[in-house]
């Protein structure tokens, strides 16, 4: 049996290496590819990096304009804008990561569910999905926060809440058109069980469109983080979240511009790489879209 | 056409009623209750206190108790009572609506009048560079948090215009101009992030509809490129952007939130946003219940709306 299924899967490498192909030729794509790497490395060696401690106040150096010593300038506890904002960056990727992680995990496992078993559970799933459906995304992100309380932990766990149900329906419409595909039905045939048809035969023919979703997503959870930090419902001070930066800023908007301006920046850049991968992932592995 | 405007409408009680104990529910999963939330951290309260306290709230009776006298009450218009101010929760709403009614209003018209030309004008000039500069300005429109194009507007106004925004909200009705004046910014800066949504949404559904064999036979009987574009293919290509309209409608009051507090705008969002930083419970879960029914509400208008323009949807 082992061999006849074997027959029918895919061989998902190599068809990555040749979907990606053209997706890095995309000047765009890889302009973007580029920058997710950049503001990656920029998170992870944040410490080497930076050249102040992001969270060390010397007031004395408040309010100061870009300068050589501190390029970004610094805020009005003299901290240097510069390495909050680089710091900021393992906040917004943290959890732009982890919020859309858990949506993705839950959403897969709900859409696997209701689209390979159908009955009452999908039916609940999708009644569910769509009450969930019927909040603006913001506004649920802000209802769930007000009811777990402000704080990063919260804040992924309301983003990934906002999001899980995108994968549910992605996942769920997958799973329907790929369980009436011929090697699921020889795999049924043979006997096999549904774990290990959902395991080995479904879930990485879904991969492709939930890993478009969740670049996208990613995009958006940045900006949501930076939304409910803005709002104070997010990372709270001293963090150096670039929403709580931003929100920092507002009160010397005229005073020091810098305070607001990179932190923008940062979200605007890191928003956009993300944006461009999930739009070049997009136009390739969407047939229809291939060429647009 | 009457049949399926009734199904619809009635498809979208159970959703609601859902959407409702969603809502009522939210509250009494805040950690701890509301009891103690009110009571807080410091000082002591005898049972006694907890106990009537409760009582006054109504978290004494079983959830199904609580959840029917509170739909009840929602049906009639009640949705309790302000800790903070007092007041009733829909009269504070209703008394703010127009502020964030108009916004969003103005944003979705901001966001058509540039993504639909913008749209058009790089669909029918596919893979030029103007069709490159006008991709690439849309993705970075889409990537531009609503609260710092807001603020980075307001710094530019006040650096070389000496510019500020006006602090009073004026109604539209008392001073048309002086309103005008207040909302123009605020709703284009919304307007803006939408419009580049609608114009990736009117490129690609105007190209695929261009490549449809109607277009072909359009093109083959010898019909201008103008009149297969605007007498053809733009009509038929509308309908998805309808629907994108629908879900924009969330996103403009989601974003109306950041807006009005940016703006200092006396709107929902911003009530919403009181409600949640002093823990005016009754008054976050009346503004969240009153806003996932205005999206509803939205979306029905907009799939009613869809079957008007599209007869195989009311026949199917």
């Amino acid at each position: 049996m082992d061999e006849v299924a074997a027959a029918h899967e895919p061989a998902p490498v190599a068809g990555w290496r040749v979907a990606l192909r053209p997706t890095l030729r995309n000047r765009l794509v890889l302009f973007g590819a580029i920058l997710v790497l950049a503001l990656v490395t920029l998170a992870v060696f944040a410490r080497a990096i930076a050249p102040y401690d992001p969270t060390e106040m010397k007031v004395a150096d408040a309010l100061r304009a870009p300068s050589w010593a501190h390029p970004f300038g610094t805020d009005r506890f003299g901290r240097d804008v510069l390495s909050r904002t680089i710091y900021g960056s393992r906040i917004a990727f943290g959890v732009a990561i982890s919020s859309i992680g858990m949506a993705l995990a839950v959403g897969t496992v709900l859409g696997l569910i209701g689209g390979y078993f159908g009955g009452w559970a999908d039916v609940a799933i999708g009644r569910v999905m769509d009450i969930w459906f019927s909040f603006p995304t913001l506004i649920l992100a802000i209802a769930i926060a007000a009811m777990l309380g402000p704080g990063l932990d919260n804040a992924v766990l309301a983003i990934a809440g906002v999001y899980a149900p995108l994968f549910s329906r992605v996942a769920r419409g997958s799973v329907i058109a790929e369980r009436a595909k011929d090697h699921v039905v020889a795999a049924l045939g043979l006997g096999a069980g549904a774990p290990r048809i959902i395991l080995r035969h479904v879930l990485p023919n879904i991969a492709a469109p939930l890993i478009v979703q969740a670049s996208v997503s990613l995009a958006y959870a940045i900006l949501t983080e930076a939304s409910l930090s803005y709002l104070g419902l997010g990372t709270q001070p001293p963090d150096p979240s670039w929403g709580t930066m931003l929100n920092e800023g507002r009160t010397y908007l005229e005073t020091a511009p810098w305070m607001s301006i990179f932190p923008g920046l940062a979200i605007m850049l890191a928003v956009l790489a993300f944006n461009l991968c999930g739009d070049g992932l997009r136009s390739v592995l969407d047939p229809q879209l291939r060429g647009r | 056409m009457r049949r399926y405007v009734v199904v619809r409408i009635v498809s979208v009680l159970p959703t609601l009623l859902g959407v409702s104990f969603a809502v009522f529910l939210m509250v009494r999963l805040i950690p701890g209750t509301v009891v103690d939330q009110i009571i807080g951290t410091e000082g002591t309260y005898s049972a006694e206190t907890v106990r009537s306290l409760r009582a006054f709230f109504g978290l004494d009776a079983p959830l199904h108790v609580q959840y029917g006298r509170w739909l009840w009450s929602a049906l009639h218009g009640d949705l309790g009572t302000s800790w903070r101010t007092g007041l009733p929760v829909l009269q504070m709403i209703l008394a703010r609506l127009q502020v964030t009614a108009e916004l969003t209003l103005g944003a979705m018209v901001v966001a058509m009048l540039i993504g639909v030309p913008l749209g058009i004008l790089s669909a029918r000039r596919e893979n030029t560079a103007l069709d490159h500069v006008v991709r690439v300005t849309s993705l970075f429109s889409l990537s531009i948090p609503v609260f710092w194009q807001a603020t980075m507007l307001i710094l530019a106004g006040s650096l070389w215009l000496n510019w500020a925004p006006p602090v009073d909200f004026v109604s539209p009705l008392a001073h048309p101009a002086r309103n005008f004046g207040i909302m123009a910014l605020p709703s284009l800066v919304l307007g803006t992030a939408a419009a580049a949504v609608f114009m990736r949404m009117t490129r690609s559904s105007l190209l695929e509809v261009m490549s449809q064999d109607f277009v072909r036979t359009a093109r083959a009987k010898g019909l201008s490129e103008r009149s297969v574009v605007w007498g053809h293919a733009f009509k038929n290509s509308l309908i998805p952007l309808i629907t994108i309209a629908g879900i924009q409608v969330g996103y403009l009051l989601g974003g109306a939130v950041v807006t009005e507090e940016v703006f200092t705008l006396p709107g929902v969002g911003r009530l919403l946003l009181g409600a949640v930083v002093q823990r005016d419970y009754p008054l976050v879960q009346g503004t969240i219940l009153f806003i996932a029914a205005l999206f509803m509400l939205s979306n029905l208008v907009v799939d009613l709306l869809y079957a008007v323009i599209d007869p195989r949807i009311r026949r199917g």
